[in-house]
């Protein structure tokens, strides 16, 4: 684990892309769903989600969005482990003069969002791929993926699970927009600071679009 | 004053080291933090123990040799200062002092508070100078340079090596010495002839020397006596993608 074969910062850039790329999806994924909101027939959240689950580019690019995640992953858990071997002796008392609080958790925000995204896919995509999921009325060979969505949500257990997970999601994107921006060399002494106020900004428009779904539905 | 001290005492590289409770009496708070030491290890020689080691030289903030973590912080509580810069008065009487060396894999502990700092000095070898001819002193005007660059690679050229970014970084990473270090020369013309293999031969040895990878916490900037900036940090990625795309 501890070989070199990327140097330190290829794997940075690739971390970096990977995870602006994931970030790509997540805003394209929260508008889709916020069409939930807005729309109570639920048409326009499954003729989207039908597009998206049709459409041949989408179709093609899912793959490369399955690729992100993984890359991200193992190469974030690569850099974990180099990292953590980097000191194999900590101090007795811990350096508390990071800038960005939640810079130090990254590898446990990022492994809680991982565990949800596996959940997630089964509760949505897995049962999408074998079939599962009825078709929405009226719609012939559209899917009723709002119905889906509904019915889980209706459930408390599982809205406290996914409104939890989704705030550590935005604890990891808090420090990972702008993060990725240093770590490819974009760091300006006038255009940084904006950019900081556009990571927490992005962290805060993300998590709470995503849990506001939720809470919506169960508590209509 | 009266200070509590809790100090790292290892015998030699090999051996396991613990923490060593001292009370030292009629502490000025005029003293600086490493005359507080002397004073310390006069007492322990009366006494008969063996004194603390650690290093200093310059007690002026130039040589970076005075590498302690004092209280969570390396250099202690001063601001852009090292720990020879750090005075008595910047604690309370009767306060504990808890005092460490630089933990990091790449700088291992050889005795109480010394650590071999050597690897910063392998990655200077591996690309940290300029080996092409500059030729006899030239006319002032012959290679114009542009002031706030100068000024840039200046402030990059301050860093004194003292390791303590590598000390706060929670993932041991030496990126702040090492991007200060290609800066220098990045920034200038006559540093611009070798760029390329510098900053890839300097990072290669960075990763062989075992330092963790930079996760952009910034607690390296935040602890730096001489307040060298992440800044530098962009530049050497921005200069590493250059060098392995060109």
């Amino acid at each position: 684990m501890s070989s070199r074969f990327y140097s330190s910062l290829t794997k940075k850039y690739v971390m970096s892309l990977a995870g602006l790329f994931l970030l790509s999806f997540l805003l394209v994924h929260l508008l889709i769903n916020l069409l939930l909101l807005f729309d109570d027939s639920r048409y326009l959240f499954n003729e989207a989600a039908h597009f998206m689950g049709t459409n041949p580019l989408i179709q093609t690019f899912q793959w490369v969005l399955f690729g992100g995640f993984i890359v991200h992953m193992i190469f974030g858990v690569i850099l974990q482990i180099q990292n953590w071997m980097a000191r194999p002796k900590g101090y007795k008392k811990k350096n508390a003069s990071e800038e960005n609080y939640f810079s130090k958790f990254m590898i446990y925000t990022g492994i809680i969002v991982g565990i949800f995204l596996v959940i997630h896919l089964f509760n949505f995509f897995v049962l999408k791929m074998s079939g599962q999921v009825p078709e929405f009325s009226g719609h012939e060979g559209t899917e009723d993926m709002g119905w889906l969505v509904f019915d889980l949500f209706q459930n408390g257990g599982y809205v406290i699970f996914y409104v939890v997970a989704i705030l550590f999601l935005g604890f990891h994107i808090d420090h990972a927009f702008q993060s990725a921006l240093q770590s490819l060399g974009l760091n300006h002494p006038k255009y940084t600071p904006f950019f900081k106020v556009v990571s927490r900004l992005l962290a805060i428009f993300i998590a709470l679009g995503y849990i506001s779904i939720p809470l919506v539905i169960y508590f209509k | 004053m009266n200070i509590k001290l809790k100090i790292w005492r290892q015998k030699n590289a090999k051996a396991k080291g613990k923490f060593v409770n001292y009370n030292l009496d009629n502490v000025s708070p005029e003293m600086s933090f490493l005359e507080m030491l002397d004073a310390l290890n006069n007492k322990l020689i009366i006494e008969g123990d063996e004194p603390v080691a650690f290093e200093h030289d310059c007690r002026e903030g130039i040589c970076g040799c005075c590498s302690l973590y004092i209280n969570g912080t390396p250099h202690g509580p001063g601001e852009k200062s090292t720990t020879c810069e750090l005075h008595m008065r910047s604690f309370k009487d009767g306060h504990t002092i808890v005092i460490e060396p630089w933990r990091s894999r790449a700088f291992p502990v050889m005795k109480d508070l010394i650590v071999d700092r050597n690897a910063f000095d392998k990655i200077i070898a591996a690309g940290g100078f300029i080996s092409i001819d500059a030729g006899s002193s030239q006319d002032s005007n012959a290679v114009l340079v542009n002031k706030e660059k100068a000024d840039e690679a200046f402030i990059s050229a301050s860093c004194i090596g003292c390791g303590a970014c590598v000390a706060a970084c929670k993932n041991a990473s030496a990126m702040l010495f090492v991007s200060a270090k290609v800066s220098q020369f990045a920034l200038l013309p006559q540093g611009r002839v070798e760029a390329v293999e510098r900053v890839q031969s300097m990072v290669a040895k960075m990763d062989e020397l075992g330092f963790g990878n930079c996760t952009n916490t910034y607690a390296c900037e935040a602890v730096c006596p001489k307040g060298i900036s992440v800044t530098n940090i962009a530049r050497m990625n921005r200069e590493f993608l250059a060098a392995k795309i060109s």
